[in-house]
């Protein structure tokens, strides 16, 4: 029983942060402040999730640093997605078969 | 081009396949913990989200308070109302009452990544093909790593914890290649989330998050405010 309400305030507290914002705006903001800041929101979250978690990613900061490395060259080249990630997963792997 | 359910289905395919290995390690982790596998699919399938269902599982192993329970998923997921105020600028006329309630359950930070990346507006349509099969892989995950965790050798798992970062990585390079801006409140973030980490390690995880995003992007709309021709947001 104590585990379903566990979970219940888990999902219930996760799923209200979300919809709220999402669901309550309406309006077109008008500031060109907080627009630009809305902007730059998804890439500054995105680089402070990365960074420096990445680096501790594969239990192993050589293999993780290799892997950031590699990810980091193909994403310039603009490979897709799939390709970057997978690139990065594999090169960490190889990687720690020759430490 | 117009995004369509299918659009969103493919969009979400490495998406899924990153999920896949992130909640594989999830169900491992849930499991040892102590939480029966079914219990740990359904926390997959009802929170869609790492960092927050790792602490939610560290919390029930501990036995800990249903308010520090709200409390540490308040905190550490509360980048997604961020995220949430961001993509509501945004969206397409036909997303309704109802299609934003149904569809902020599948805001993550990888679906907000990609959805956020789209030159169009966003349909609801699109958005539950990109959620669906996003879903469907962080669950079957959980699913494949609770029932079967140790199938794996520990080397594979372990190297597949970059798989995320690497996505992140393909999203914010390229963004920082073509725009100095951009490149530059990526750095910001980066150096205050590595600040936290490092300096000032008291911080928890989503505090620091927080901060160092609201901090770089402030930076990033005082130094360079965007053109209103360059948002997304702003139709005419």
């Amino acid at each position: 029983m104590s585990m379903l309400i566990y979970i219940a305030v888990m999902a219930g507290v996760t799923y209200l942060i979300r919809m709220i914002p999402f669901t309550i705006f309406r309006k077109k903001i008008k500031s060109r402040f907080i627009q630009s800041v809305l902007y730059y929101i998804p890439y500054a979250v995105l680089s402070a999730m990365t960074f420096p978690s990445i680096f501790y990613s594969t239990d192993n900061n050589i293999t993780a640093i290799v892997g950031t490395v590699v990810a980091v060259i193909l994403a310039y080249f603009k490979l897709p997605l799939t390709v970057v990630a997978l690139a990065a997963c594999v090169s960490a792997l190889v990687t720690g078969f020759f430490i | 081009m117009k995004l369509t359910f299918r659009k969103g289905l493919s969009h979400g395919i490495p998406i899924a396949l990153g999920y896949l290995s992130v909640s594989f390690g999830f169900g491992i982790m849930a499991v040892k913990s102590g939480i029966s596998a079914i219990n740990a699919i359904i926390i997959s399938l009802t929170n869609l989200t790492s960092a927050g269902q790792a602490a939610g599982v560290g919390i029930i192993a501990a036995g800990g308070a249903i308010f520090e329970m709200a409390a540490t998923q308040f905190v550490i997921n509360l980048r997604y109302s961020l995220m949430g105020l961001s993509l509501s600028q945004k969206l397409d006329k036909s997303f309704t009452t109802i299609h934003r309630m149904v569809a902020s359950y599948g805001i993550t930070d990888e679906i907000f990544a990609v959805a956020s990346s789209q030159k169009e507006k966003l349909v609801p349509s699109y958005m539950y093909g990109l959620i669906s099969i996003s879903a469907l892989g962080w669950t079957c995950g959980t699913a494949a790593g609770a029932f079967a965790g140790n199938i794996l050798p520990a080397s594979v798992t372990a190297a597949m914890g970059i798989l995320l970062y690497g996505m992140f990585i393909a999203i914010i390079v390229p963004a920082a290649k073509n725009s100095r801006k951009d490149l530059l409140v990526i750095c910001f973030a980066a150096a205050f989330s590595m600040a936290f980490k490092y300096l000032l390690p008291g911080v928890s995880f989503g505090f620091a998050i927080i901060l160092s995003s609201i901090a770089a992007s402030v930076i990033g709309a005082i130094l360079f405010p965007i053109e209103l021709a360059e948002s997304e947001s702003e139709i005419t």
